[in-house]
């Protein structure tokens, strides 16, 4: 049966309704838990296998050693999708994803993330 | 000449105008975001919109004709502010008015849509030529309903005055009952004049862009679009004036308020259709109002002339 | 009659990806129609040649932002093939879920798109509010709201849990109600009826001689489905029906596509309901036995065809990808015959393009001579440098550029 402005009545509902958008950035919602977000390394417990290195699709990961089994992480933030491969293909455990997304930079160099043995984690200079 | 400088500057001129269009724009736009479940912009939306088109720079290509190209928006914003002048706001008495002022100001209505085709043919850009001609093809449907409707309500009153009219409503509280058709169609036809869906065929952003406005950047698309927050207020104000022609003796702060009401809750209306209907084709427009529009708009002028005869005995 | 050729795109608002159509008119009358593809061209098949296997599981999916699962399980359904993996059953049953709740997803979407090419925005804000619950169910369930990473050679890489199928179960609820009144409002509300009947009409032999494939094809009366007629996945024990339908123009394929998403919602259920318990994946070997294989799925816009040829290392020989836009696309200069110009974008829209699916090298012909020729990647890199350099462009300065931004 056709009858124009069907939508009428939902739209005019829709007044008293909760609005469905939310004033972002002011007003954030986090993501589920085992959301991909920004990587993390546990440098203590890598042993510098590298196969996180071979099976990453963008190479966007770097295993470096710097002393005797002490190994540094540099990820660029930019290259990586984080589709979290690495993750299953660490046989140790030691990268996690993080659920954060907010990753935004203005300057190419700062994405370069370096994760240390003394837990600290900075952007190449 | 002072108390002519300020009529036209500030009260009810171009400041009071801008103002209330771009408050009418807010209302419009929060409304339509609320209907759709939505945050909405806030009020300083409108204002924001026009300051940043103000500060950039405005582009003419090279193929148009720079003087029509500038004149255009010129042209619209002033036809549409002087069209308020004539119209009966709070009181019975508009700032100047003559017997056929009706008439003046529908005609002054109708120079925009030309601006808009003759801005658009101008700037001699594929998608604008076609949005041009799309636009003087809706006049051709939603014209004359609009016409006939208004008319039908000056024929009972037997002036073409719009003060006039509203003396003659003020004398006979209920009369405006019998123009309930009339004020329908009006409201369907006002859609298309200012362009909204169902009937923005010239402006549809998905086929042809932005149809007139593709090639206009800046200053100038600015002019037009506080041109058309205009036509809005005063094509409201023209139906509140017409058709609702109740309260008006009352003192001239509740007055100015009432009026206020009218013309938001004309707005308000013309934001629900516009939320809830798909834009039409132009061949299906013409084909609806014509078809439907024209018709009854002849009902309600026969409905107007049998009254005439019957009431005044 | 003046005669204009107006082009749209490649930057066109009714396209949401480049792609250049040019239209000639005679006021509001097209009277001729002409498609130049290969604007989305990325080179995704030779890249694919680069990267081992399971590298290539990832950038498979992006081939497309919407039919991302489609793709990576194509691909992964060929090279399971020639590698003779089976995989095991609750595997096959969380990759047919996802598989169903991105179908959910897209024609949500697409409702949404058409809902806006015909002017009509309340529809489109309304139907993506309602495919939030679904980007929302696969951030719960993948990870990550689009482009999901759920495939792996050899099974899936997350299991599913039974709170989250309680999750999945609300959703489907609340996405069934709100689908039946969208349904409703396609069947009775005037002006969407007006726009979408009559515009965009492709009898059945036309479709079956243009090789129409999906919903497109399916609205004119062919009766074909991937997941029916060639199961794949867990496809084989479910109950579904195929819907088709006899309008052969837009308003059958948005009610074709409205059908399916009913049907998609029954179908999870019966997933959720059947699932086996047991592994979700096989180990698999980093290199693949020497081999070919042809794999066929059934993504929300049609048949979508992976090649994969394997010679023992670790790296694919040749993949070769036919999205259904491309079927899809040679229907469209039939459709829009003597129509008007208002209906070209919803015509477009209502085969649901996706180019970035379609743009796949094909073959490479001499205007001059007409004649076919293949061009080696050192020939064609020798070709683009020597048509730089004669309009103009200085290499060495380039080349600092390039060094000064890729540090």
């Amino acid at each position: 049966m056709k009858r124009p402005g069907k939508m009428m009545s939902q739209v005019l509902r829709s007044i008293f309704k909760r609005p469905a958008t939310t004033k972002y950035p002011f007003v954030k919602s986090g993501m589920p838990e085992k959301f991909r977000g920004k990587l993390k390394f546990y440098p203590e417990r890598c042993i510098g296998c590298k196969l996180c290195m071979k099976d990453c699709p963008s190479n966007a990961i770097n295993i470096k050693k710097v002393g005797e089994k002490q190994f540094e992480c540099e990820i660029d933030l930019g290259k990586c999708i984080y589709c979290a491969q690495c993750v299953d293909s660490c046989m140790k455990k030691a990268l996690e994803s993080t659920r954060e997304f907010e990753l935004a930079s203005l300057d190419r160099e700062k994405l370069k993330v370096t994760f240390r043995g003394d837990d600290k984690q900075d952007p190449k200079k | 000449m002072l108390a002519q400088l300020f009529y036209i500057l500030i009260f009810p001129g171009l400041l009071f105008l801008s103002v209330f269009g771009l408050a009418a724009e807010f209302f419009d736009r929060k409304l339509y975001a609320r209907l759709q479940n939505r945050v909405g912009p806030p009020w300083f939306q409108p204002l924001a919109d026009f300051i940043k088109l103000v500060g950039k720079e405005d582009i003419i290509p090279d193929d148009a004709n720079p003087n029509m190209f500038k004149l255009m928006p010129i042209f619209a914003l002033t036809a549409t502010a002087t069209a308020f002048f004539y119209i009966p706001l709070w009181g019975m008495n508009a700032y100047f008015h003559f017997n056929g002022d009706v008439i003046v100001v529908l005609y002054l209505l109708t120079i925009p849509t030309l601006t808009f085709f003759l801005g658009g043919w101008y700037s001699r850009s594929l998608y604008s030529q076609i949005g041009a001609v799309r636009s003087l093809t809706q006049l051709f449907a939603y014209e004359v309903p609009l016409f006939m409707s208004i008319l039908a309500t000056a024929l009972l009153a037997d002036t073409w005055s719009l003060s006039e009219m509203a003396l003659f409503y003020t004398v006979h509280p209920w009369y405006w009952v019998f123009n309930l058709i009339g004020l329908a169609i009006a409201l369907i036809t006002l859609l298309g004049k200012l362009e909204k869906v169902p009937f923005d065929i010239p402006e549809a952003e998905t086929e042809i862009v932005a149809g007139t406005f593709t090639e206009y950047s800046g200053r100038l698309f600015g002019i037009f679009k506080i041109a058309i927050d205009v036509e809005a207020i005063v094509g409201a104000s023209l139906l509140a004036a017409v058709f609702l022609p109740f309260g008006l003796t009352l003192h001239p702060a509740l007055g100015f308020l009432l009026f206020i009401i009218k013309v938001l809750s004309i707005v308000a209306v013309l934001s629900v259709l516009r939320t809830i209907f798909a834009r039409l084709r132009i061949d299906q427009m013409m084909i609806f109002c014509w078809k439907y529009l024209a018709p009854l708009a002849f009902l309600q002028l026969l409905i107007s002339l049998i009254l005439k005869g019957v009431l005044i005995r | 009659m003046h005669k204009v050729i107006i082009p749209i795109g490649p930057q066109h608002p009714a396209l949401k990806e480049p792609e250049s159509f040019m239209v000639a008119l005679s006021g509001e009358k097209i009277t001729e129609f002409g498609v130049r593809l290969g604007y989305n061209h990325r080179g995704i098949e030779k890249a694919c040649e680069e990267r081992t296997y399971i590298q290539d599981v990832y950038l498979t999916e992006r081939i497309c932002g919407i039919c991302s699962h489609a793709h990576s399980s194509a691909f992964v359904q060929a090279v399971e093939e020639i590698a003779g993996l089976a995989v095991p059953k609750r595997g096959l049953y969380i990759r047919t879920l996802i598989g169903e709740l991105e179908r959910v997803h897209s024609h949500l979407l697409w409702l949404g798109v058409a809902g806006h090419e015909i002017g009509f925005d309340t529809l489109l804000m309304y139907t993506w509010r309602d495919r939030e619950i679904v980007m929302d169910l696969m951030a719960l369930l993948t990870g990550n709201r689009v482009n999901y990473g759920i495939n792996t050679i050899g099974g899936v890489r997350r299991d599913v849990s039974p709170e989250q199928i309680k999750e999945i179960l609300k959703g489907v609820d609340a996405l069934e109600e709100r689908t039946k009144y969208y349904i409703e409002i396609a069947s009775s509300e005037t002006t969407v009826i007006e726009r979408l009947s009559g515009v965009g009409i492709l009898s059945h032999e036309d479709a079956l001689r243009l090789g129409a494939v999906g919903p497109t094809g399916r609205a004119s009366g062919i009766d074909r489905d991937t997941r029916r007629d060639d199961p794949y996945a867990a496809y084989g024990e479910i109950e579904f029906k195929v819907v088709t339908d006899n309008h052969n123009d837009v308003y059958g394929r948005t009610l074709v596509r409205l059908g399916e998403l009913m049907e998609s919602y029954k179908m999870i259920r019966q997933i959720l309901k059947k699932m086996p318990d047991g592994p979700i994946a096989i180990k698999a070997p980093r290199k693949i036995p020497p081999g070919e294989a042809f794999s066929r799925y059934e993504a929300p816009r049609g048949e979508n065809v992976h090649y994969v040829k394997a010679n023992g290392t670790e790296k694919p020989e040749r993949v070769k990808v036919r999205a259904p836009t491309l079927a899809n696309i040679q229907t469209v200069a039939k459709m829009l015959e003597d129509r008007q110009l208002a209906d070209l974008p919803i015509v477009i829209a209502a085969i649901d393009p996706c180019f970035s699916c379609t743009d796949r090298l094909i073959a490479v012909k001499d205007l001059e001579t007409n004649k076919t020729n293949t061009l080696k990647w050192q020939d064609l890199h020798a070709y683009s440098i020597e048509w730089h350099r004669e309009h103009g462009v200085d290499f060495s300065q380039l080349n600092k550029k390039l060094k000064g931004m890729l540090k």
